[in-house]
């Protein structure tokens, strides 16, 4: 995987809270967010040479790679916290599906263009109001990590947003499409903000901030971007959950599958 | 919903003859307040898009600390046939480069 900084391995981990119930619901949340960026980034990665146009490809692969980046800091820093000899690559490549904690969400094949930028608006924008607290945590390794991301997100947001409005209020077919995603996407967006026993730990020991907070913020960008592209947001209905605890879709398996190959077939092999 | 989302915004521009969307000069400021330097093209449907693609192209390794990006429709530029009469009358004129003069001493020579 690659390094865009320093890894924290064999650096000291400031768990703020030593006890190991803190100490354990961190390292799952680190799980969870570091496993919803490596599993988008690689979703994004694959329309590498297939975007519509060079530009857009070359701006999907860039965050993409923001995404695998921050998804490498975090990890590493979830192996180090967990302290069982596990560094950010044996979680990402010798993990399976049912170990893996990111959303339903990001793990949906990338579907057509209009299908990959909702996603991404829509993860985004939580990923942004969610990193805004992380970077004040007593965790100050987490908060640092945060705060880089913070920024990157805030280009994804911004660049992901301003296809939302150009599809949905572009041409009939766009349009379709666009409402189509949002349509097909919506009844996943809640589990980005379900919280169970890991949160409340955390929350109370001030090391991450309280997810209901954000949903609202969340819901109010999204909003008023997917009204400006003259799409509807869905009715309010079911929404399906299970990635948080390993119940994964089919997706999920083949992706790894490509992903973890090398690793699978070399073990431990270098370039 | 609206029902008038197939008719262009505003803020699109045409696309031009060739079927691909408007061509866009990027221009980027190196860091350290270096002056603006061409650093190629863009294809974008307008000036929000042209800007990001500039940025996802030509700035994502650190390159710059601004990007100006303009049509590159509304740059008017020299042609060959210039070549002669707007630059070799510079040539065999080299007093116009200042250093037939003399420095005085005390003055730092860059």
């Amino acid at each position: 995987m690659p390094r865009p900084a320093a890894s924290s391995v064999g650096r000291p981990i400031a768990v703020t809270a030593s006890d190991s119930t803190t100490r354990s619901a961190l390292v799952q949340f680190l799980l969870r967010l570091g496993d919803d960026r490596l599993v988008l980034g690689h979703r994004l990665s694959e329309w590498c040479g297939h975007g519509p146009i060079l530009e857009e490809d070359i701006a999907l692969a860039n965050i993409a790679l923001d995404l695998v980046g921050q998804a490498a800091l975090l990890l590493d820093l979830a192996g180090a916290t967990e302290d069982a000899g596990r560094d950010g690559d044996a979680l990402a490549y010798l993990r399976e599906a049912i170990d893996y904690r990111n959303v339903l969400l990001v793990e949906l094949p990338k579907g057509d263009f209009a299908f990959t930028v909702v996603r991404q608006f829509l993860f985004s924008v939580a990923a942004y109001y969610q990193l805004e607290g992380i970077a004040r945590s007593t965790q100050t390794d987490l908060a640092g990590i945060a705060a880089k991301a913070l920024k990157e997100t805030r280009y994804h947001v911004r660049h992901a947003g301003e296809w939302v409005i150009k599809l949905g209020d572009g041409t009939d077919e766009s349009h379709a499409r666009t409402q189509s995603a949002l349509d097909g996407l919506w009844r996943y967006t809640g589990e980005m903000f379900q919280t169970d026993a890991v949160d409340a730990a955390l929350v109370g020991a001030g090391l991450v901030p309280d997810l209901t907070t954000v949903e609202p913020r969340w819901l109010a960008q999204v909003t008023d971007v997917i009204e400006r592209a003259t799409l509807t947001i869905p009715a309010a209905g079911y929404m399906q959950r299970g990635g948080r605890s390993g119940r994964h879709t089919e997706h999920l398996g083949i992706m790894l599958a490509e992903m973890q190959i090398l690793q699978r077939s070399y073990p431990g092999a270098k370039w | 919903m609206a029902d008038d989302h197939s008719a262009a915004p505003a803020s699109v521009a045409t696309t031009s003859r060739d079927g691909q969307w408007p061509l866009w000069e990027v221009f980027l400021q190196p860091p350290r307040g270096a002056p603006f330097e061409h650093a190629g093209s863009v294809h974008a449907v307008d000036a929000e898009s042209a800007l990001q693609n500039a940025r996802d192209v030509y700035a994502r390794r650190g390159e710059a600390v601004n990007i100006w990006v303009v049509p590159t429709t509304a740059i008017t530029a020299s042609t060959p046939e210039d070549v002669g009469p707007f630059f070799d009358p510079g040539n065999d004129k080299p007093y116009r480069h200042p250093q037939f003069y003399s420095v005085p001493r005390g003055v730092r020579v860059y």
